[in-house]
């Protein structure tokens, strides 16, 4: 016989989990009792519930391994959920579990009682309610199962304090019943053959790599299948690192902010192979106007995503890592060790490729070239570092300037745009890769939101790195408004940085101050010369958290663009500066 | 164009929420939904009628699928199944019209199920067409009331759904 909250520990000890983040509450005192014991789970208190969720994100994606939040009842589930929708859109396998208030008063608005389970319902891949102390085990391993599995994402399980409680049999391994759900893995036969025949006849095909490829660590499989076709390869924001971003077939990032080869290389391609991607709208801009040649080639593991947006000629619903595998076989079967010929293919996109680099300009204003930190941050961290950004302009150059060689080193809230995702979910992976330099690469906006967990990191001994890409306002929103509102700068001055709009120098809060504060190491950089130096100091400091605060000029902007509603063949390559469309 | 979908779903607490905050999540519009228990324990079966195209069809049933509680769907060509709606109709009646609505009554195989001197309380059983035409000779009396079920749906001949599911 064992507690309701004794099971929980047992069964998560069961499932293999070493570490957990949360904040304990009324509702859920009775396993924090139970987690003081633990000497296999390492559990580490938060500051506020949405950093242990994020945490639990960061930790989830760049180990693979499940992250774990926890939280009481009430506003403690709450706070959790803007990271339970993050993760459920960027398929993050997260186990949430909170607590409930007494099974006997539910229903009647008591203390702390919200319905966790029905305000999270639209944005988990299942919840569950445990009421009864002997459905624990298997209702968590169910709940671990479904987190893990298929397409993984968010299950969110609320335990009654009485159930945890009281006391029933602890039965390992339970029985987990599940009828409907049965994810496929292993794809059709048929449909791989198409697949490859298609891929054997294109003349311009492309490999558009989303998250999936890195979710089902299949990016040796991808490696394989492109270099046996010879073909090039687009990885969107979720799939950074999924390819090599120094391998000679890759053309880099494609949407709103990608590469010029890689956005004019979809539109002109004549099969888009999307492997784990999902079509998203800052990929396709205007969907009717996306790759308008292309035939499509859809492996999802969901079958959802599979048509959602763009019919596909060749549905393909599996793994990635099976399919993509399946996929080299089958081509290799119909081809030998013949090799398609992709030559105009890519004398087209090499012509791209040298007219379009990536690239930016120096700022006039005296100020930092945020585009230029980012690099230099990635270039002297490497591509085993470990790089976790928040939403915005920061974000992009953190997707556009850092090279990527390996799954898991980038992690960013793709689907929600979650501003502060980077600090907590920086501090989940730096607990989940002890070892491995770890960057939040965030913005002054973004770190206003979370950056209550350096207390968490300093205390805990998490010593994370964060640069700071202060430009003294939601660098973004301003970017929009430079272009789109008449440069109409409307509110989004934030006055943590240099010069205000109104003139004046202000500095609310002063970052290094802050990071002294939270005991971790300041470093103020305001001239181009310094920042090599600064960020060599934050490399050698493993002591404490490090927090750089890099004053970069508000005017950059992010490059290339492709204006909200329009096509992707209207990308353009700098303000006002359209690339040569092919002339046909 | 309308199409009906039944679902074997597992009873458990939410699952309607589920399958209806899914409909109004996605934007897809239900014209009616009957849910009831079935000849297997902790099974239900919901039968519903939504009114979308073929390829937004297919959004509904694999987000319908993506639920861990829908065990199976199954969208019932009408022409392979039998359908029914069942109708509680109180209509207005006197003296003077009280024979004339028997004798609609009659000719659709409804029946009376409750009479008072000024209203009768009417309960008709059939495809939508048959409810339908009912409610539209009844109307010109008055119609006071009505209480309509969802559609109920089964495929003809001796298959199951049931049965196809748990043969696996």
């Amino acid at each position: 016989m064992l507690t309701g909250s004794g099971a929980i520990l047992r069964t998560l000890e069961h499932l293999g989990i070493t570490d957990v983040f949360g904040l304990p509450g009324g509702a859920i005192m009775p396993f924090y009792d139970e987690l003081m014991a633990s000497t296999a789970i390492r559990h580490i208190l938060v500051r506020h519930e949405q950093g242990a969720g994020h945490a639990a994100e960061g930790y989830a994606s760049s180990s693979g391994r499940v992250g774990v939040a926890i939280a009481t009842s009430g506003p403690g589930a709450t706070n959790l959920v803007t990271a339970i929708a993050d993760a459920h859109m960027d398929s993050v396998p997260l186990l949430a579990i909170t607590g409930q208030v007494f099974s006997t008063v539910m229903g009647t608005d008591a203390f702390q009682e919200v319905d966790i389970v029905g305000i999270t319902m639209p944005i988990t891949k299942h919840s569950f309610l445990i009421k009864d102390p002997a459905d624990v085990p298997a209702t968590l391993a169910a709940a671990y199962h479904i987190a893990t599995t298929g397409r993984p994402g968010p299950v969110l399980v609320d335990i009654t304090k009485d159930a945890q409680q009281n006391t029933a049999p602890y039965i390992w391994p339970p029985k987990i019943d599940l009828p409907g759900y049965r994810p496929v893995t292993k794809a059709h036969g048929k449909q791989i053959l198409a697949a490859a025949q298609l891929l054997a006849e294109a003349k311009r095909p492309i490999l558009y790599v989303g998250g999936g490829v890195i979710r089902a660590e299949a990016h040796e499989e991808l490696l394989a299948l492109a270099e046996k076709v010879g073909a090039p390869v687009v990885t969107t924001l979720m799939a950074r690192g999924a390819f090599p971003d120094s391998h000679p077939q890759h053309l880099g990032m494609p949407g709103m902010h990608g590469t010029v080869p890689a956005v004019l290389g979809i539109q002109e391609s004549d099969l888009l192979v999307s492997l784990g991607a999902r079509f998203d709208d800052r990929v396709t801009g205007k969907v009717a106007d996306f790759a308008p040649g292309a035939k499509v080639v859809h492996v999802d593991i969901d079958p959802a995503e599979i048509s959602k947006i763009r019919v596909a000629d060749v549905p393909i619903v599996g793994d990635a890592k099976d399919v993509i595998a399946d996929l080299t076989t089958a081509f290799a079967d119909l081809m030998g060790a013949a090799k398609p010929d992709l030559s105009e293919w890519w004398a087209r996109l090499d012509f791209l490729r040298e007219q379009y680099p990536l690239g930016y300009d120096l700022p006039t204003d005296g100020l930092l070239s945020p585009q230029q930190v980012i690099e230099r941050i990635g270039q002297l961290s490497g591509p085993e570092a470990v790089y976790a950004a928040g939403v915005g302009q920061h974000q992009m150059w953190a997707a556009q300037f850092i090279k990527y060689e390996r799954p898991n080193a980038w992690l960013n809230s793709g689907g929600a745009g979650t501003m502060g995702y980077g600090v907590p979910a920086a501090m989940g992976a730096k607990v989940a890769n002890p070892d491995r330099v770890v960057w939040a690469i965030d913005g002054d906006g973004c770190f206003q939101m979370t950056n209550q967990e350096l207390a968490t990191c300093t205390i805990n001994d998490i010593p994370i790195k964060v640069a700071i890409i202060n430009n003294s306002s939601l660098g973004m929103v301003r970017q929009w408004q430079t272009l789109f509102y008449d440069g109409r700068h409307s509110f989004t001055d934030l006055n943590t940085g240099h010069l205000g709009d109104g003139g004046q120098t202000r500095m609310i809060p002063d970052f290094v101050k802050m990071a002294d504060a939270y005991g971790a190491l300041g470093i103020r950089v305001t001239k181009p010369e310094e920042v090599d130096a600064a960020i060599t100091l934050a490399l050698e400091t493993n002591d404490r958290p490090v927090v750089i605060d890099f004053i970069v000029s508000r005017d950059a902007m992010v490059w290339p663009m492709v204006p909200q509603g329009v096509g992707n063949s209207s990308v353009q390559y700098a303000r006002d500066h359209a690339p040569e469309w092919e002339q046909e | 164009m309308s199409h009906v979908l039944s679902l074997l779903v597992e009873d458990k607490p939410g699952l309607l929420t589920r399958v209806a905050g899914l409909f109004a999540r996605r934007g897809f519009n239900i014209e009616s939904l009957a849910v009831g228990t079935t000849e297997i324990e902790g099974l239900s079966r919901i039968t519903v009628v939504v009114d979308v195209e073929d390829l937004p069809l297919e959004q509904v049933t694999k987000q319908l699928n993506k639920l861990i509680n829908v065990i199976k769907i199954v969208e019932l060509d009408p022409a392979q199944s039998v359908t029914r709606e069942h109708m509680l109709i109180k209509v207005r009646t006197d003296a003077s019209t009280r024979s004339q609505i028997l004798e609609a009554v009659d000719l659709f195989r409804a029946h009376v199920v409750d009479v008072s001197p000024d209203a009768l309380v009417i309960e008709v059983t059939g495809d939508s067409g048959k409810v339908q035409a009912l409610l539209r000779v009844l109307e010109p009396y008055g119609i006071k009331e009505i209480a309509r079920s969802g559609l109920l749906a089964i495929g003809r001949g001796s298959k199951s759904i049931t049965e196809r599911v748990f043969k696996n």
